[in-house]
């Protein structure tokens, strides 16, 4: 074996948050290895430390949204975060994502995440059945393009974590819900444009967004979804002077 | 009223402000050096149409552009919210409106 | 204690914006009251610029110009990334906006002084 990529002998002291609203910090002292992501080494001590300690992964490699957690103070995606990039002086604190109810240990619960992305309207209306063609679209309009920059989102809630204004107001749709309603405002196969502009223009939604930029700063897959919220913000504009928004 | 129609008047009076401020710090920068007197000031304001029009639409604009900027502000850092936010910060409209109206008056009309 | 996740240009940008903008909101009242002065008449309105030319006012009206720039530069940043289709020199626009109020800032005093 190629143990010379190894960082043998090197150890990490890793904080993590045991508890719920109450609790502390126990650190753990964690073996160092080369290409080593921050999920590993929760994983590391779950396994070898501190059986019960609760977090949440599926696919380990950037696809499923499950895994993100505060990670020195910034929202991140664990499974693709190397602690070579984070740890400064070999330490680590690892915290729940800030912004969502927390369960216990490093588990939140995203059901205020998901129930702001239903009331976003972040959801396809279909048109046809199974039965007509497909419909053709061309890779190359402006409401594609525009689509496709925001569409690769994995519901991680970095963005929701990361994002000041959900923290100050409980009512915000947030970065990531708004994102994907704007996706869809772009989507000409889409049954209802209209309805998703109008419950992303409602209180809580793309108005109360002031363009900080911390969603555009923490998102692991580049999504700008302050740039997605402007547009809804234009589209609005534009909505309201027709007559068909309140 | 909504938050498309708060957001495009928050806008709408920006885009007013903006070159109005620009002017305003400019006649600043031109009219600090060597102090300050109500001499000054009146010679150029008192009877002049076009100072009285600058200035009023200044004012307008502000007293639409501070109360939503701060109903904002008040709404997120505080736990102040709803009608009685609103309804105090339409008081804060007309205020700075009735303010600066006296203030628009006093420097262009002449005595 | 400043979250990291906080810790970017942009917000900073922001909290310049609000922290400008609610003292631009206070001080219209007073700015308005003491131009009102004029309406008793010129010497009112010389009384009370008199007591505006001590130094602790003029730190107070310097204040006010930059805060007033800054306002104005930071607004116009939000309006350009919402309304302008470019995106990149986000960052740029923070920079050159903080240029403009210490420009400002800097020919006031020397003005002034």
């Amino acid at each position: 074996m190629t143990t010379a990529t190894d960082s043998e002998g090197g150890t990490l002291a890793v904080e993590i948050w045991r508890g719920k609203d109450a609790g502390q910090f126990e650190t753990y002292t964690v073996p160092q290895r080369a290409n080593q992501t921050v999920l590993d080494v929760v994983t590391w001590i779950q396994r070898h430390a501190e059986p019960a300690l609760a977090y949440r992964f599926a696919c380990r490699v950037g696809v499923c949204g499950s895994c993100a957690m505060t990670v020195n103070g910034k929202p991140r995606w664990t499974c693709r975060t190397h602690v070579s990039k984070v740890a400064g002086e070999g330490a680590l604190r690892i915290e729940p994502l800030r912004n969502l109810p927390r369960l216990k240990d490093l588990a939140v619960d995203m059901t205020p995440f998901f129930e702001k992305w239903q009331r976003a309207q972040g959801r396809f209306t279909p048109t046809r059945t199974r039965n007509d063609p497909l419909t053709t679209v061309s890779p190359q309009s402006a409401g594609r393009k525009a689509a496709d920059a925001g569409i690769e989102c994995i519901n991680c809630a970095v963005c929701y974590s990361a994002c000041d204004v959900v923290g100050w107001d409980d009512g915000y749709l947030g970065p990531a819900a708004l994102n994907r309603a704007w996706t869809l405002v772009n989507d000409e196969r889409d049954g209802d444009r209209a309805g998703v502009l109008k419950a992303a223009s409602s209180g809580g939604g793309c108005h109360s967004c002031h363009t900080h930029g911390s969603c555009v700063e923490h998102c692991p897959v580049g999504i700008n979804p302050t740039a997605g919220i402007a547009g809804l913000k234009r589209w609005s504009i534009v909505e309201l002077l027709g007559g068909k928004l309140p | 009223m909504t938050p498309v129609v708060l957001y495009l008047a928050q806008r709408l009076t920006a885009l007013i402000l903006a070159p109005l401020v620009i002017a305003h710090l400019v006649l600043i920068l031109i009219a600090v050096e060597g102090g300050l007197t109500a001499a000054e000031i009146l010679n150029r304001t008192q009877g002049s149409v076009g100072w009285g029009l600058f200035y009023g639409l200044f004012v307008a604009a502000a007293a639409v552009h501070a109360p939503i900027g701060l109903r904002n502000v008040i709404h997120e850092h505080t736990r102040w919210t709803g009608r009685s936010l609103d309804g105090a910060m339409l008081v804060l409209a007309v205020l700075l409106a009735g303010l600066g109206a006296r203030a628009v008056l006093a420097v262009v009309g002449t005595p | 204690m400043i979250r990291p996740a906080r810790n970017h240009p942009g917000f900073w940008a922001f909290v310049a914006h609000r922290v400008s903008g609610v003292a631009l909101a206070l001080f219209l009242p007073l700015h308005f009251l003491v131009l009102g002065l004029a309406l008793e008449s010129g010497d009112a309105l010389d009384r009370m610029l008199a007591v505006a030319d001590r130094p602790v006012f003029k730190i107070a009206e310097w204040g006010l110009v930059v805060l007033l720039t800054v306002h104005l530069c930071a607004g116009l940043r939000v309006m350009a990334l919402e309304f302008l289709p470019w995106r990149d020199t986000r960052k740029g626009l923070i920079g050159i906006g903080a240029a403009i109020a210490l420009l400002v800032g800097a020919l006031f005093m020397l003005r002034a002084g």
